[in-house]
């Protein structure tokens, strides 16, 4: 393998895991404030096929990705009213978002399939964009991917170093201590929950409006699913979250490592590989049940409500 | 927040089976106000959707047909899921039954004997218990929430039928489509009637849901079963043994998903196309929780989600409508199901505020 193709190989990857990478850390923090929140592939689709009417209609992309957010939101909201508000199973209302989110993105999408759109277009950074072998992947991107990267930055700062994160990690270990204190622990954990809709709805957009620029039924492919097991993958620490992004960006890119070394295997056969690679992820960090149980948000998917 | 919510301190019985009804009558509601908004008559378009669809003995088949393995994939998932366990896989396990099956069934078109369609469900029910058991294992073995793995397990066998349904399966006389030769007579299920597609794969349907009631309401097992799902701890304590019954679970929900994936493969399907399931294995959930988990209930929920399959199509043909309107009914329904399962342990009350300055107002009059 030469240096141009790793490098390919490197910028491909970063393509491919920044749509695991927006989900996964907006599930991070939800999780963080202790809600499970399986509704991560509906809201990823509605955003996607929001994001990609709103860009064909009006021409602009930008308008797009707002509401691409806009629309994982209030699918969230959706999903915070029934789960919070009403105290539901939240993994019962998880699977009710992902269900209710693939049926309405298909109905409103049915009559966009297809259609051409101009994406974003890299965005090369001169000087930078030619450093060898990391360049590309870091400094020739879409705006979308560097946007990703400031997330991460901003997640990995909240929850590592600012107040907001030492309270959404209270409310998901401790709710009854938290709200002893004076914490609002339903509002913290709605906005978390939305926050997590936002960073879904915008995955959704990347991939309608930069990886794919176009809309197709059940784009997705399972990558909110994906995400989901990142979170666990990473223990739910944010820097594994991005290592683990990225990895399984390479997983669903493996054909192009397959070709540079010359194999050929039938391609419905490695579009198995992420989902492999999930499931082989989930049983080498879940073997030790304790140690799962310690990282874990310790009241994670349990309903509580005030005064109980 | 003008209602508050008081607990009830027991389950409301009237409830528990009102709750859907009432999320069904909600769902119409919104679906009428959708229907408004798309500028379309509310009364015409349901109408279409769900009368016209069952407005003859062919239409009344249909539904039968498209109700079947819907009701056989909820039937296992309500065992899974009165133990708690999340088995979201009945998709990939009836996708596994009907491509295992047809692997069989190609094997066999020049049989004389009905032993050909013996052997055709058989693997493809074992086939669907054999990909609930990796899930199981996974659980069992290595603590992985099944959740996760079940769900990719789903997108694994859709690609393993895509592959074998584009490569060593693909029938050679097919003129390059994604198909497999049609299965021989003897390897079909036999049709009950001339007009229709109603197939004797209705009374595996019937047996399941008989075997699952009493597994369900009358068993030890099934009593076992209810426990772990109550609480864990538990049922540990009284010894019941968490591991058997994750496993006994998974392995019935799978078997059932592959006898009903087997069973559209050897039903009006006739052959393995890469369409075999329009979802029914992700309906099955709805239909699950719609039916309360328990087999009767299950029976209707799964006739209303067959009534929406056909519907949808109806209304794809008749009015334009995308046939995603039946995934959108059926989120719909759902959400709408947990939200009204609020009240079976929680009485709404309107706020004290409001109490106070009704009396305020008695009191002056």
């Amino acid at each position: 393998m030469d240096l141009d193709l790793l490098s390919n190989i490197l910028f491909a990857m970063a393509r491919t895991g920044t749509p695991l990478l927006l989900v996964a850390l907006g599930e991070l923090i939800c999780e963080k404030s202790g809600v499970l929140n399986l509704g991560q592939e509906g809201m990823m689709l509605f955003g996607a096929v929001v994001g990609f009417i709103v860009a064909f209609s009006t021409g602009s992309l930008w308008l797009g990705v707002l509401l691409a957010i806009a629309a994982g939101m209030l699918l969230s909201l959706l999903f915070a009213a029934v789960a919070l508000g009403f105290n539901a199973n939240q993994v019962a209302t998880g699977l009710a978002l992902t269900i209710f989110g693939v049926g309405l993105s298909s109905f409103i999408g049915a009559a966009w399939v297809g259609k051409p759109l101009a994406g974003f277009e890299p965005l090369a950074i001169p000087l930078l964009s030619e450093i060898p072998l990391i360049g590309r992947m870091l400094f020739a991107q879409d705006a979308l991917i560097y946007l990703s990267f400031a997330l991460f930055v901003l997640v990995a700062w909240v929850l590592l170093k600012s107040r907001i994160g030492l309270i959404i990690q209270a409310v998901g270990e401790n709710p009854d201590a938290a709200s002893a204190m004076g914490l609002p622990v339903l509002r913290v954990r709605t906005l978390a929950v939305m926050f997590g809709g936002a960073m879904a709805g915008l995955a959704g957009g990347y991939l309608s409006l930069a990886y794919t620029p176009m809309w197709a039924e059940n784009m997705t492919a399972g990558r909110g699913w994906i995400a989901l097991a990142l979170v666990v993958f990473a223990s739910w620490r944010v820097f594994r979250v991005l290592l683990g992004a990225y990895l399984f960006g390479l997983a669903s890119i493996i054909h192009l490592v397959a070709q540079g070394v010359g194999l050929s295997v039938p391609s419905n056969l490695l579009a198995m590989l992420p989902y492999v690679a999930t499931i082989v992820v989930l049983v080498l960090l879940s073997r030790d049940a304790i140690k799962t149980r310690l990282f874990a948000p310790v009241s994670l998917g349990k309903p509580w409500q005030p005064g109980h | 927040m003008l209602l508050s919510l008081e607990p009830r301190g027991q389950q409301s019985r009237a409830m528990l089976w009102l709750s859907p009804l009432l999320a069904a009558v909600l769902t119409l509601l919104c679906g009428s106000l959708l229907f408004l908004l798309l500028g379309l008559s509310p009364g015409l378009t349901l109408h279409t959707l769900l009368i016209a669809p069952i407005s003859d003995w062919y239409g009344v088949s249909e539904l039968l047909v498209k109700a079947l393995p819907i009701l056989l994939c909820a039937l296992g998932l309500a065992v899974a899921y009165q133990a708690r366990i999340w088995n979201i896989g009945a998709e990939g396990q009836l996708l596994l039954g009907a491509l295992a099956g047809s692997a069989v069934a190609v094997n066999v078109i020049d049989w004389e004997s009905r032993w050909a369609l013996v052997w055709v469900l058989a693997a493809g029910t074992f086939a669907g218990a054999a990909w609930g058991g990796l899930t199981a294992w996974l659980r069992t073995q290595f603590n992985a929430n099944e959740i996760l793995t079940s769900i990719m397990l789903n997108y694994i066998a859709l690609n393993l039928l895509l592959y074998f349904v584009h490569g060593p399966l693909k029938d050679p006389e097919g003129y390059n489509f994604p198909q497999s030769a049609m299965f021989g007579d003897m390897a079909r299920l036999p049709l009950l009637s001339d007009d229709g597609r109603l197939h004797s794969g209705i009374y595996f349907a019937l047996l399941a849901l008989v075997v699952i009631w009493v597994l369900l309401q009358k068993s030890f097992l099934g009593f076992q079963i209810k426990v772990l799902g109550l609480d864990r701890r538990a049922a540990g304590f009284v010894g019941f043994r968490e591991k058997s019954l994750v496993w006994f679970a998974l392995l019935v929900s799978g078997a059932l998903a592959g006898l009903a994936g087997v069973s559209e493969v050897a039903g009006p399907i006739g052959q393995l196309v890469p369409q075999v399931s329009p979802g029914y294995g992700y309906a099955a959930i709805t239909v699950a929780f719609l039916g309360r988990l328990n087999p009767l209930g299950i029976v209707f929920a799964s006739l209303l989600m067959a009534l929406l399959y056909i519907g949808g199509e109806s209304a794809q043909l008749s009015l334009n409508l995308p046939q995603a309107i039946t995934q959108l009914f059926q989120g719909m329904m759902l959400f709408f199901l947990l939200a009204c399962d609020v009240l079976i342990l929680y009485r709404p009350r309107m706020k004290a505020v409001w109490k106070k300055r009704l009396v305020g107002k008695a009191a002056v009059a």
